[in-house]
């Protein structure tokens, strides 16, 4: 991949990277897409993280929004696997080197119905990821389908409501064991990036439901993930700053009402109270989602957070170097060690 | 009264599972073995942890034949439900050793058998104070009375013991006390048998190895460099990767304290075979091991990894099916699935070994030529293979250093200016070079997809660029099979007849061809140990009128890939099908063939 060319009033930032930097390939999405905004966040949060590209990992299964991994950061690796496995194959990209950075988009179909097993089970891995769920309610590769987000009695756009109760990723990430959880909209640049930013210094499985409209399929009256009803009954919980090491804080609230939660790689995430909630209780965060679910609201920010779990290759006991750049000297035993055997297995 | 053979015997042992004769069955096997006769054990269990019937079959041979056989010389019958069957189970003439502390019903008295009884149960409950040890303690009363009956001396069967419990005195104790307990019964009554005496041959198993396959498979593994795994548990392949677990603490110790492997029991199939795509794209050495429930839900990540070009390794212990079919029992009907496993056109590299040391062998090269040729990797083995204790040569330090294949590092990136195309045919054989992420350097980055892509990972569906990218895969599989382990021929005389064999066939295809040459009819022996084929075996075949394949499924699914390697010769291979779960022995293979031509 090639560097883009750089003008010299081009703000850099801490690793000397303009922002461009943190560009892909020009999206084939539709226009409009609340996936494309998504994406738009994701390159300022790193950016503005100052993430080394080089450090990262880019995993997604299959969907429209498994397409986004090839729109931003091209110096990065990435992988479009299958559907509904990425959250595996986050843990075996993990398994082999823990140190880099994964950043993995999915789908509510990816994650909520053909990957919810894996989903569930990389979360209460507490695999290290920063783990983005485009929660738009419909299949649109496929033209149309409700997906398992759907809520109950949403219609489709060319046919009947939904019957089935709806999946709430975030609920069921808390669940589950998440030590991050974030709900979000894709038109909220100033909640989404910092709360990116914070995910992505998490220790730990932070997952962000970030309800993001389909235009084309599901943004029509009688849907409640059309852009106009999100708008309209989004609850935002809190405004969100996040702070890298780097930068001094700046305090503009009135003392007392801020929350401020210390990342455990870097940097502080600062919660500015406007509703009740404080996310580091796990009890709290459930009785918010079961109450808005009831008032059919969108509570958006951060929902859950723990920095004190350790994570997956914490317990996993992984050593420094990575097992992938491991050589023959770490892996193979010696022939002492199989001739041992060998009297071991005699009798 | 005849005179007994020496060291030539088949010793059926019918039990109910969970009830310890697991146990009391490799008690009696390692004592033979350690006499130093050649000796083989057959497991044939029920899918249940306890209470059903299960059988085991010890096989003492001189001669070195350690397929299972399928005349049974004696009987042990220690389980009253299935009696009446394991009673005609045995030849004319043979033994029944069966617990007399009950008379044994009329209806399963034979005139041509033999029957000698040890009052297992009166002798456990006079003997052994604490009630719940009783029923688990008895079976060692039969080993007694076999080693009393056969000519096991007492003194071998302690040692065994000792090696067994290692450091459980009181484990040794109350077992020894049984299996003596058992001896001495025979002595007192003075019961003899004239079938067969087990006499000790000085350095007879000397330098020998006795394991299962599938701890070999767990070992090969390490010594290849193997360092992710990623598994469901499933009979008949559980034991390898609980080996592993046991072994890596050992074997793979970093000096910091931490772990110089990762090993994660995933959620199901799907996630094993994509968690080994997603490390082996990192650039690890990833395995899983199965059977065909779980290959078939791998489906989908293995042709992931072969379109992706990722290495993975995949050792399939192969079992009874279709669908959960017989869990407990062998064969080799995932042949197909293994060779073109996945949606779409494909074809992958399966390895088969036929022996403990050829397990390993094939375990760690696994790891070489899913790295070399980057793509997934089958080790074929069966419930025969992995899970019967069997005896060997011992296992050979691999001869090769780890190759990793064609992975650019940054030096390698800098030398050549930073320009790297991930799937250009830039040698000439197929295999196109590859980068790990956490490589430092800018140039270093692809984004891999399983969806079309052109030389640069891009996406593409272009039609000439897909059917380019198709045709490259073949030709990388072309150039591996120049690679793949070639087929052993024996004999080789080259004329009349020959026979194909693989995997667990190996061992008693052997003894049928010593039987068909005693009976005047001798035949060449084709031992193949890998897919796809390479050319000796076109030649093997080429020069025999008629080639008779030993495969333990019931659609010949071996012979459908030769037939289909070689059309003009298909009309020669004949498949000798063995399917009805219990491991081939030579006489049905020497049935079939006569059988048939």
């Amino acid at each position: 991949m090639s560097e883009p060319a750089r003008q010299i009033q081009d703000p850099v930032n801490r690793i000397h990277l303009i922002k461009k930097d943190y560009e892909g390939a020009n999206s084939t999405l539709c226009k409009g897409c609340g996936h494309d905004a998504i994406t738009a966040s994701i390159i300022t949060a790193a950016y503005e993280a100052s993430l080394d590209p080089k450090r990262v990992i880019k995993l997604s299964g299959i969907g429209c929004s498994a397409k986004t991994t090839n729109y931003f950061m091209n110096q990065s690796f990435g992988f479009n696997g299958i559907h509904g496995r990425m959250a595996a194959m986050a843990t075996g990209t993990t398994m082999a080197n823990h140190t880099l950075i994964p950043i993995g988009v999915s789908g509510d179909g990816d994650t909520a119905s053909i990957g919810l097993g894996n989903f569930a089970h990389m979360v209460r891995r507490n695999l290290r990821i920063c783990y983005i769920v485009e929660d738009n309610g419909v299949y649109g590769l496929t033209k149309g389908q409700f997906s398992a987000t759907a809520d109950r009695g949403s219609r489709q756009k060319k046919g009947g409501a939904n019957p089935w109760e709806a999946i709430d990723i975030a609920e069921l990430a808390i669940m589950m064991g998440a030590t991050f959880v974030a709900r979000s909209f894709s038109g909220d640049r100033k909640q989404l990036a910092p709360l990116l930013e914070a995910a992505l210094n998490h220790k730990g499985t932070a997952v962000l439901d970030v309800l993001s409209p389909c235009v084309t399929f599901n943004d029509h009256e009688g849907s409640t993930k059309s852009l106009k009803n999100i708008r309209a009954n989004r609850d935002v919980l809190h405004d969100i700053d996040f702070i890298p090491d780097f930068d001094q804080v700046t305090a503009d609230y009135p003392e007392g009402t801020d929350i401020h939660v210390r990342m455990h790689n870097a940097g502080t995430i600062t919660l500015h109270k406007i509703k009740d909630h404080d996310p580091r209780d796990r009890l709290a965060a459930l009785q918010l989602l079961e109450r808005t679910r009831v008032e059919n609201k969108f509570a958006t920010g951060l929902l859950y957070i723990n920095e004190d779990m350790p994570d997956f290759a914490e317990v996993e006991q992984l050593p420094d170097v990575p097992l992938a750049f491991m050589g023959e000297e770490e892996l193979r035993p010696s022939r002492q060690a199989l001739d041992a055997i060998n009297a071991s297995l005699m009798l | 009264m005849s005179q007994p053979a020496i060291n030539d015997i088949n010793i059926g042992i019918a039990t109910e599972n969970g009830s310890g004769s697991a146990s009391a069955n490799s008690i009696l096997f390692k004592s033979i073995f350690k006499m130093g006769i050649p000796c083989s054990g057959k497991n044939m269990f029920p899918s249940n942890i306890q209470g059903l019937p299960t059988w085991y079959q010890v096989r003492a041979s001189e001669e070195g034949y350690l397929g299972r056989k399928d005349v049974i010389d004696v009987m042990v019958i220690f389980n009253d439900v299935t009696a009446h069957l394991d009673v005609d189970k045995v030849r004319a003439g043979g033994l029944i050793i069966y617990d007399d502390s009950t008379p044994l019903p009329q209806g399963l008295i034979r005139d041509s058998l033999k029957y000698i009884g040890v009052p297992a149960w009166n002798l456990v409950r006079e003997h052994i104070k604490v009630t719940q040890l009783r029923a688990k303690q008895r079976n060692m009363v039969y080993v007694g009375a076999i080693a009393k009956l056969f000519g096991i001396p007492l003194q071998i069967v302690a040692e065994v013991l000792k090696d067994t419990f290692s450091n459980k005195q009181a484990v040794i104790d109350s077992n020894y006390q049984c299996i003596e307990l058992g001896y001495k019964h025979i002595e007192s009554t003075g019961a003899t048998q004239d079938l067969c005496q087990l006499e000790a041959i000085p350095d007879g198993n000397k330098g020998k190895i006795m394991t299962e396959g599938n701890v070999v498979a767990a070992l090969g593994a390490i010594f290849g460099g193997c360092s992710v795994v990623a598994w469901y548990p499933i009979t008949p392949s559980s034991s390898l990767v609980e080996e592993m677990i046991a072994r890596v603490p050992d074997l793979r110790k970093d000096p910091s304290g931490k772990n110089r492997y990762a090993i994660v029991q995933a959620e199901d199939e799907l996630a094993s075979a994509a968690m080994v795509v997603g490390a082996g794209f990192s650039g690890a050495r990833a395995m899983t091991a199965t059977s065909g429930p779980g290959l078939s839900l791998m489906q989908e990540g293995i042709g992931l990894g072969y379109f992706v070009e990722v290495p993975s390794v995949y050792f399939v212990i192969q079992r009874g099916g279709p669908s959960t079919g017989l869990p407990t029992r062998t064969q080799q009907a995932d042949i197909t699935m293994m060779h073109q496993g996945s949606h779409g056109d494909t074809r992958h590299l399966v390895l088969i070994p036929h022996d403990n040391p050829s397990v390993f062998e094939m375990a760690w090269k696994a790891f070489d030529y899913a790295d070399r040729f980057q793509c997934p990797v089958f080790v074929m083995m069966d419930l025969d293979l992995g899970m019967n204790l069997s005896i060997s040569g011992p296992l050979q330090y691999p001869d090769k250093p780890m190759d990793r294949g064609k992975v650019l590092s940054r030096e390698d990136l800098e030398a050549q200016g930073g320009k790297f195309k991930r799937y250009l045919d830039v040698d000439g054989d197929g295999i196109p070079y590859r980068t790990l992420p956490g490589t430092d350097h800018p140039g270093a980055a692809y984004f891999a997809r399983g969806s079309g892509h052109n030389v640069d990972a891009s996406y593409s569906e272009d039609n000439r660029v897909y059917k380019a990218l198709l045709d490259r895969l073949r030709k990388k599989y072309e150039t591996a099979r120049q690679f793949v382990p070639p087929p052993v021929i024996q004999n080789g005389a080259k004329t009349g007849d020959g026979v194909i064999s693989f995997g667990s066939s190996f061992i008693p295809a052997c003894e049928a061809l010593d039987r068909m040459k005693k009976a005047g009819r001798p035949m060449d022996h084709l031992l193949l140990r890998a897919l796809p084929v390479n050319g000796e075996v076109r030649d093997f075949i080429s020069k025999h009128e008629q080639v008779f394949l030993v495969e333990q499924n019931r659609d010949g699914q071996m012979t459908q890939i030769l037939r289909d390697e070689f059309p003009e010769y298909a009309a020669r291979i004949h498949p000798v099908l063995i399917y009805d779960g219990l491991p081939a022995t030579a006489g049905a293979i020497v049935q079939l063939i006569q059988e048939g031509h």
